[in-house]
């Protein structure tokens, strides 16, 4: 049942349709291991550009760099997944390319960097 | 009401009095029919035979209703009075106690108007009396707790920050989505749901989490005045809980094709009510500067022990436990400590004070939870006070993602890993959903037309929503965070940040004659 509503084949309008980010659409991003960041974080980014744009321009303006793992991170081994699943991004391609629709959740895993003294925060 | 008959006695007992003054009031429609009268009760497919057959077990008519609350506000009043003239907001435990006062003015005060707007609506869609008297009862009480709490807490308006804005900030700022999606989502439910979102799990099975914590709380960190509203509400708030456990008996007893429906508004609100109460657990935890029980103390007695005999009860109708019970009580030992850390990350943009926990704070924390805190949180705060030592205190300026449910961020983790968040997935025509738990997601998968709606706070600062205006966020030097506050009515360096060094703290060594370098050993 898509809803309990007294009016039959109600539709609900959905709020956070691409539409609505003036050619942007939302990113999730998450660090696993770094727990000291409560949440993932929500950015609009403009779905043309680059991974490499993304990575080495996006993120630097986010919380993370305040992180003392953040300087220690070894980019080219770094492991992304997207949705869950692992996935090789290209760094020259954009994020659309690369797979990365509007809402899309992706994460990276940074090996052998597990948080603030190694305590996964 | 065949009975009434030429000659009444000359006084009536109280029985004959609730009768002609609830029962009586019921009439058979004729200009209308009963079903375009009342036309909200058949969508959710619960299917009510008898309507006499609902019991008020109070039996409380108008009459005596106007003499007892009248009584209690005259009580009320005088006592906020003398809170008033005796300064009564400088006998409070420490400064930081008020953060959780600006919480409960700006969270669940408005949450108590939502449930007035709630019960007046009911008051009027159900056609049995018994039931209508009652609910519009509630809807008089909720509407006086808003007053009272609103009254009693603006002797602290007069002498902290972040309260004068409250009821502009409800619909403006992020954390406070939570109670207004909260009773929103109840509020355009059919009303056989929202009696069992409010009257039943949120008065019933939930709220002694909300009214015992506060109300020790405030009694322990001397607090007078929100200790009187709490006891001024308190005998309303029993009234309300029996409402609830009549409610869904009543439902229960009258067809048992209701049964699976209302096992499935019970499994969503336990849900709903569950997460909503995270903001009382980091209270419980972080917040009281004297503590009185820790949240999975809280949770082990109001919601393990209580709400399992309650169910226990419930069971000879065929009605389990919740859905993901057991998710909460795995989590208990992490609840408080995710949402703090939310807190303390985002505390820029709050309007009120968190900080991190003192070294007595965090030997209570080691102590009450001694399987999570020292190995997973501990670290954290450490490393927060060091930069808050080098003059660094961190503050995350990124926006949270959200859950499409509950709206909070996804600051759960994994109910069998504290050190993996958990993110849930759906895809509903074309669209991606996330969610901070199963819960949530299964609520949102049931009625995902309703949830596609959700105004999610950090999403609606991307799209340009929340700013004033006339403020362009194209344009150059846009100052994103500054037009954000104004939005808010937030101002900034007053309302939000750490308590270490606010306008607040700076207040209250003034008053009591401290000097800052005390301000821990006085807590």
């Amino acid at each position: 049942m898509p809803v309990i509503a007294k009016a039959p084949g109600y539709k609900g309008d959905v709020r956070d349709r691409v539409e609505n980010y003036r050619g942007k659409q939302l990113l999730y991003v998450g660090w696993d291991d770094h727990m000291m960041f409560p949440a993932p974080i929500a950015l609009a980014v403009r779905p043309e550009m680059s991974f490499g744009e993304f990575v080495n321009e996006v993120l630097p303006a986010t919380a993370y760099p305040a992180h003392p793992d953040w300087a220690r991170i070894d980019w080219s081994r770094v492991e992304w997944l997207r949705s869950g699943e692992r996935f090789t991004p290209d760094a020259d391609k954009s994020l659309a390319d690369n797979g990365i629709g509007h809402k899309a959740v992706i994460r990276l895993r940074t090996p052998g960097l597990e948080g603030l003294r190694g305590t996964r925060n | 009401m065949e009975k009434t008959t030429a000659t009444p006695p000359k006084k009536l007992g109280l029985k004959e009095k609730y009768a002609l003054m609830t029962r009586g009031l019921g009439w058979e429609p004729t200009y209308r029919g009963a079903d375009e009268l009342y036309d909200q009760i058949k969508f959710e497919g619960i299917k009510i035979h008898d309507w006499s057959k609902w019991e008020d077990p109070f039996r409380l008519t108008m009459e005596s209703y106007w003499k007892y609350q009248a009584e209690k506000e005259r009580k009320l009043y005088a006592i906020i009075d003398a809170f008033e003239q005796n300064n009564g907001h400088l006998n409070v435990s420490d400064g930081r106690y008020v953060n959780t006062l600006k919480l409960f003015l700006t969270g669940i005060t408005p949450a108590e108007y939502g449930a007035h707007r709630l019960f007046a609506m009911l008051g009027r869609q159900f056609p049995g009396v018994g039931a209508a008297i009652a609910c519009q009862m509630q809807a008089i009480d909720e509407l006086r707790h808003v007053q009272t709490q609103v009254h009693t807490i603006s002797q602290y308006n007069k002498f902290f920050s972040g309260m004068s804005e409250w009821r502009h900030m409800t619909d403006r700022v992020w954390y406070m989505s939570v109670p207004k999606s909260f009773f929103e989502d109840a509020m355009t439910a059919g009303p056989f749901e929202q009696m069992i979102a409010i009257s039943f799990s949120l008065e019933y099975l939930l709220t002694n989490l909300v009214f015992m914590p506060f109300m020790s709380a405030a009694a322990y960190n001397g607090d007078m005045a929100t200790v009187t509203f709490g006891f001024s509400s308190q005998s309303d708030e029993a009234r309300h809980m029996t409402l609830g456990l009549e409610c869904i008996k009543f439902v229960l007893e009258q067809d048992p094709a209701n049964v699976p429906i209302v096992q499935r508004y019970l499994d969503k609100w336990f849900w709903r009510g569950y997460r909503l109460l995270s903001l009382v657990s980091m209270m419980l935890d972080y917040m009281l500067p004297k503590k009185v029980m820790s949240w999975k103390e809280a949770w082990e007695i109001y919601f393990v022990q209580n709400g399992g005999s309650l169910f226990n009860d419930l069971s000879r109708y065929g009605i389990r436990m919740p859905k993901y019970w057991e998710q909460t009580v795995a989590s208990a030992d992490r609840l408080s400590h995710e949402t703090w850390n939310t807190f303390y990350n985002f505390a820029g943009a709050a309007a009120f004070h968190s900080w991190a926990p003192s070294d007595e704070d965090m030997a209570w924390l080691s102590e009450k939870y001694p399987d999570t805190f020292d190995q997973h949180y501990r670290p954290r705060f450490e490393w927060y006070r060091e930069q808050e030592a080098q003059g660094k205190r961190f503050y995350n300026n990124s926006l949270p993602m959200l859950c499409q449910t509950c709206q909070i961020p996804l600051n759960a983790s994994e109910p069998d890993d504290p050190t993996k968040t958990a993110y849930r997935e759906v895809e509903h025509e074309g669209n991606k959903y996330h969610f901070c738990s199963d819960g949530c997601r299964d609520i949102f998968c049931h009625e995902p037309e309703k949830y596609v709606q959700a105004w999610l706070p950090a999403n609606q600062v991307l799209q340009g929503n929340c700013f004033e205006p006339g403020v362009d966020p194209e344009a150059p030097g846009f100052d994103a965070a500054a037009e954000l506050f104004k939005y808010y009515r937030l101002t900034p360096g007053q309302d939000n940040g750490d308590y270490r060094g606010s306008k607040d703290e700076a207040n209250w060594l003034k008053w009591k004659g401290l000097a800052p370098a005390d301000a821990a050993e006085a807590a």
